[in-house]
């Protein structure tokens, strides 16, 4: 018995020690969070790079943003050009439709399909889904390069560094290669699309707190999950805005976009202190957030969501000072576009870096009567109203 | 459980089963499902063993099949293991950022990256046996710490592999990758391991029954300890397959759900889940059911959620029918058929040390699981 | 038996030795969960002035209604993993049929207790007439909701509950003095729990232990095990569709409600010292298992524990509490090694008689 006794001791003792490390953390925490933006993901200047590309008006038409570019560099592909695009068989590996973004954009993109097929312009789409799992992903490609079926390979890839091998091979196939949403370290792709970026996203965030709440208010930041690049750049902006500011940032909390977890977290912080800001890197689950204050009895927070129209149709209801950042859910039809533009042997940009712009106070009626007709978990610059299945395909999904 | 009557189709699986053994059933599934599957892409046109398709399927059972073949030598000791995605995970962050880009560095990264994993699967064998922790907890904590520290230590890829490891991933011969046959060598080991070395004896002999195994001299430690060593090991390879195939560590990889996917395939092959009965030939089978039909979903476009149903109904199913050929009478503890049931213990002492409960005897009712 | 007297003792100890070693699990638990209070209380010493304690007995009741649930199901020797599953597509379910329509509410309910009813059916018949391993069956019925019910809503919840439907998880009875408000959850939970302990002493109940921990001994003893275990299977279904309204209500619906909380519930049921494996422990251990498993996450956000680290600490603390348990004896010899088949005779002073 003695030794189990000595292991346990250990284990115990273990366990004391690392709890007691962690009481070290309050005071740090209470004096505010740690501002400094992680090294591995803050890159200053893709960071001033974002922010000034919010300020340039984009080329391309007004009225459809999907097909606008920020300072695009074109670039020539007749060699892709296709004899008969209507024969042509867009081959799509998506990392997942896991969450109701891309959900969201998975559906205009299959509407953008309709649409271009119906004028003859792309032929059979197939599309494979990996369900965020790299690994599968990665199959998924070679398996289209394998088969040798595909004019264009389009890649949502589902994480930037470990889908770079894959999307290397797909370029060396000879079949152009379309790359949206996240990106890949290479640049062997035809075009790569995203909007403005993370960076941007953290930064309409950060500086709309700033700007609304007096100094010395206190904010809370509700994060999803750690070590996803997009969702990390929008921290790391948001950290660089924070450290600059008079705020006091209580710190972060990982919540998985889990309502529960999302209301108990913002509960527990209410029960210690007044919460004057919420942050937070993704809309998902913004109204748990909000519930928590109103079960609380205590005043609405000024708060970042996203363009997600649960929390803006609380935001009209609550009348709050809110403003939701957006990740241009629109990009969805452009990498179809850009297919069919490069069997076209059309001009295309490098880098199609596609506007990105928060809906203010000042919008927020208007984008809640464009999307009346939508569920809830839809998102409001979805960009699809002008396509063939609007609104049906969204309200019915 | 009321003794069920023995309909037809039951009679008919079990005298196939008597005349192919577990293993053999399985492999027999697994060619049903390929002819099935076949003609079923043949229905709409396709070919499906065209080479594009073979590779994919055999991509696919090489990762599943490394976990697959570890779990498998921890259930037959009646353990279990969730901890596999997360040492896979940590295993990819060890290797590249062991190698870091540097050809030279690449023994030594697979040398640590194996060596980690297996100080891993000790820890769990010892939190099991020496602590007496069900198996269940002791995987499901290792794995939450594991969790926990690549949280907070790797927030995204980390480290670099260099290209000549990176072939691990992605060369092949002919259609067969080269992870395919490592995976396929390691299952031979894992067989000739359990067939042929005394602490293979011992990994049935304790699953089948700590206790008698432990009356006939066999110290039931070792053969756990060694089992679990040996799956974080094999865990430990599948991570390095998709470090090879990444060409970077990627610290989120255990949110992929493997280890009840790997679980899944190990009861697939025809592993009783209870330990003692089962082996690795079926388990590759199992991983290979698993494979094609996640190759044959992607080449007939199934919408990714009627996947999941799919596949939760087919496990099912075919688990269940595995368990129709086999409730005859006596329920013995080890293989009926085609692998050659090793002896409880290779020691005299086995027979010697009566205990009237544990002899392999007739369950009327049928209700142990 | 004879060869091993040490085991005898210690294996066929009388009556009352059993019932001590449900209390010794009881009462391990019991001091876990003081000491984490009692850590809550440094950081935070508010935490006991009512309403942040009634808001932690909110959040808790979901976790101790699926634990009791689970608890029936481990206790007669079997797993659930189909409950995460099971409370995300009833939450999905309720908010696509309800669309914010109060009039749905109760056909609503009614109709998710049919489905919850379904679902045990199907687990408790599969595992227990096709002898399919619940491990597998569960797994099975995991991936199954999990599909049908984003293939069913396109991959994402739509529509919304409606408010009396979210009171269950979000209201209470108001105005009490010193508590506040009185969630309806924490009634719930109690009213469950109370029925639940009530429910192991009645013939079924001691049926389904006795199953647990010798099923071949149970059935000799007149116990119909495939209808014992299958009603076990129905109850937790039953628990994780109360869980589902109560979290439903809590926070309403978003994509990613219920993910993991299988193995949550499970944690809590082991950390309350019941046995996998079945046969040992008690529903009030479960409970109290989940109760401290929720404050132990209480008491991280409490330390401003960085997020990233505290699954590490949590495993730490599983491990050592269920290796604690299992030295104190609760546990004894690992599930493993204990379940094997003795004959029927042997365990008359043991469970049969229970």
């Amino acid at each position: 018995m003695r030794v189990p006794r000595v292991l346990l001791a250990g284990a115990a003792g273990l366990t004391l020690m690392l709890t007691a490390c962690t009481t070290d953390a309050p005071t740090d925490a209470v004096e505010g969070a740690d501002l400094t933006p992680d090294q591995e993901w803050f890159d200053e200047a893709e960071f001033e790079t974002q922010l000034a590309q919010r300020e340039i008006t984009p080329e391309g038409p007004e009225d459809q943003p999907w097909l606008q570019a920020i300072e695009p560099e074109w670039i020539d592909t007749s060699e892709f050009a296709h004899e008969s695009p209507e024969d042509a068989t867009l081959c799509f590996s998506n990392a997942s439709v896991s969450n109701p973004w891309r959900v969201t954009g998975s559906i205009t993109m299959e509407q953008q399909v309709e649409a271009l097929r119906d004028q003859g312009r792309i032929g059979e789409f197939r599309v494979s889904d990996a369900a965020d799992n790299d690994n599968q992903q990665i199959s998924d490609i070679q398996a289209f390069v394998d088969s040798g079926e595909c004019d264009v390979i389009i890649i949502s890839p589902s994480t930037t560094a470990t889908l770079t091998p894959a999307v290397e091979t797909a370029c060396e196939s000879g079949v152009p290669v379309v790359v949206f949403d996240r990106g890949v370290n290479t640049d062997c792709m035809v075009t790569f699309i995203h909007p403005i970026g993370g960076y941007a996203f953290g930064a309409d965030a950060a500086e709309f707190l700033v700007e609304e709440l007096e100094p010395g208010s206190t904010v809370l930041a509700l994060r999803i999950l750690p070590g996803v690049d997009v969702l990390e750049h929008r921290w790391a902006a948001a950290q660089r805005i924070f450290a600059d500011s008079e705020l006091d940032v209580l710190g972060y909390e990982f919540t998985e976009g889990d309502g529960a977890k999302i209301k108990d977290l913002v509960s527990q912080h209410l029960q210690r202190g007044e919460v004057d800001g919420i942050w937070m890197d993704a809309g998902d689950g913004a109204v748990a957030a909000l519930e928590a204050f109103e079960d609380a009895g205590q005043p609405y927070p000024v708060i970042s969501g996203e363009d997600e129209l649960s929390f803006m149709r609380k935001w009209r209801e609550e009348d709050l000072t809110a403003i939701a950042p957006v990740y241009s859910n629109f990009q969805w039809r452009t990498p179809i576009l850009a297919a069919s533009m490069i069997l076209a042997g059309e001009e295309v940009p490098s880098e199609w870096v596609l506007p990105q712009e928060p809906v203010r106070a000042n919008e927020l009626d208007e984008y809640l009567e464009r999307n009346e007709a939508m569920p809830s978990l839809h998102y409001a610059k979805f960009g699809g109203e002008d396509l063939p299945g609007y609104p049906e395909a969204w309200t019915e999904r | 459980m009321t003794p069920p009557s023995t309909p037809a189709p039951t009679r008919a699986l079990r005298s196939l089963r008597s005349r192919l053994g577990t293993t053999g059933l399985v492999y027999l599934a697994l060619a049903v499902l390929l002819a099935v599957s076949a003609a079923l892409v043949a229905a709409r046109g396709e070919n499906l063993l065209t080479t594009a398709n073979t590779v994919d399927l055999l991509t696919r059972s090489s990762l599943l099949g490394f976990l697959a073949i570890g779990q498998t030598l921890v259930i037959l000791c009646r353990s279990l293991d969730l901890s596999v995605g997360y040492v896979a995970a940590l295993s990819t962050v060890v290797a590249a950022t062991t190698m870091a880009g540097d050809p030279s560095r690449v023994v030594l990264g697979v040398a640590v990256t194996l060596g980690v994993a297996g100080l891993i699967g000790l820890a769990n064998g010892l939190v099991v046996t020496g602590l007496r922790v069900n198996p269940f907890i002791a995987t499901l904590g290792m794995g939450l710490i594991i969790k926990g520290y690549l949280d907070t230590n790797f927030q995204g890829p980390a480290g670099e592999i260099p290209a000549a490891f990176q072939a691990f991933g992605y060369t092949r011969i002919s259609v067969l990758p080269v992870s395919t046959l490592v995976m396929l060598g390691m299952a031979v080991a894992a067989v000739l391991f359990l067939r042929r070395t005394r602490t293979g004896y011992h990994i049935y002999a304790v699953g089948g029954d700590a206790e008698v195994a432990r009356l006939s001299g066999i110290r039931s430690g070792v053969p756990t300890v060694t089992a679990h060593v040996l799956c974080s090991v094999t865990a430990g390879v599948a991570g390095l397959l998709l470090a090879a195939r990444f060409g970077t560590g990627s610290a989120t990889v255990y949110s992929g759900g493997y280890e009840l996917e790997a679980i899944a395939a190990v009861v697939l092959g025809g592993t009783y889940l209870l330990g003692g009965r089962g082996g690795v030939a079926g388990t590759v089978a199992g991983v290979l059911i698993l494979a094609t039909l996640d190759t044959v979903f992607n080449v007939l476009a199934v919408d990714p959620f009627v996947k999941e149903v799919l596949r939760g109904v087919i496990v099912i199913a075919a688990v269940a029918v595995y368990a129709r050929g086999g409730n005859s009478g006596a329920r013995t503890r080890f293989p009926s058929g085609g692998a050659a049931p090793p002896s409880p213990g290779p020691r005299p002492g086995s027979r010697a040390a009566p205990d009237p409960g544990s002899e392999p005897s007739p369950q009327p009712l049928g209700g142990r699981r | 038996m004879t060869p091993t007297p040490t085991q005898d003792t210690r294996g066929s100890g009388a009556l009352a030795a059993l019932a001590a070693l449900g209390r010794g699990g009881t009462a391990t638990v019991a001091l876990l969960l003081a000491l984490i209070f009692a850590g809550i209380a440094t950081q935070n010493p508010s935490f006991f002035e009512g309403p942040p304690l009634m808001a932690f007995a909110q959040k808790a009741a979901p976790l101790v209604v699926l634990a009791i649930g689970q608890y029936l199901v481990i206790v007669s020797g079997e797993f659930d993993l189909s409950v995460g599953s099971l409370v995300g597509a009833q939450v999905v379910v309720a908010a696509r049929l309800i669309d914010g329509r109060e009039d749905m509410t109760l056909p609503v309910i009614g109709l998710m207790m049919l489905f919850g009813l379904a679902v045990g059916l199907v687990n408790g018949l599969v595992t227990t007439l096709l002898r399919v391993p619940s491990i597998i069956t569960t797994l099975g019925t995991m991936l199954i909701l999990f599909g049908a019910v984003r293939y069913w809503t396109g991959g994402a919840p739509t529509g919304a509950l409606s408010e009396s439907f979210r009171a269950f998880g979000r209201r209470g009875i108001e105005g009490v003095p010193v508590l506040g408000e009185i969630p309806w959850a924490l009634l719930i939970a109690l009213v469950l729990t109370v029925g639940a302990v009530l429910c192991m002493r009645s013939p079924f109940g001691r049926s389904l232990v006795a199953t647990g921990d010798n099923d071949v001994a149970a059935a000799f003893s007149g116990v119909r095990v495939w209808r014992v275990r299958t009603m076990a299977f129905v109850g937790s279904s039953l628990m994780a569709t109360v869980a589902a309204v109560l979290i439903g209500g809590y926070a309403g619906v978003t994509a990613q409600v219920g993910d993991g909380l299988e193995f949550t519930a499970i944690t809590a049921v082991v950390l309350g010292g019941v046995v996998l494996g079945g046969g040992r422990g008690t529903v009030v251990a479960a409970v109290l298992g989940a109760l401290t498993l929720e404050a132990l996450f209480t008491l991280f956000t409490q330390f401003y524990l960085p997020s990233t680290f505290q699954p590490s600490v949590q495993g730490l603390i599983i491990i050592a509490a269920v290796a604690y348990a299992a030295r104190r004896g609760d546990l004894r010899l690992p599930e493993r090694l204990r379940r094997r088949p003795d004959h029927p005779t042997e365990r008359s002073l043991g469970t049969s008689r229970r």
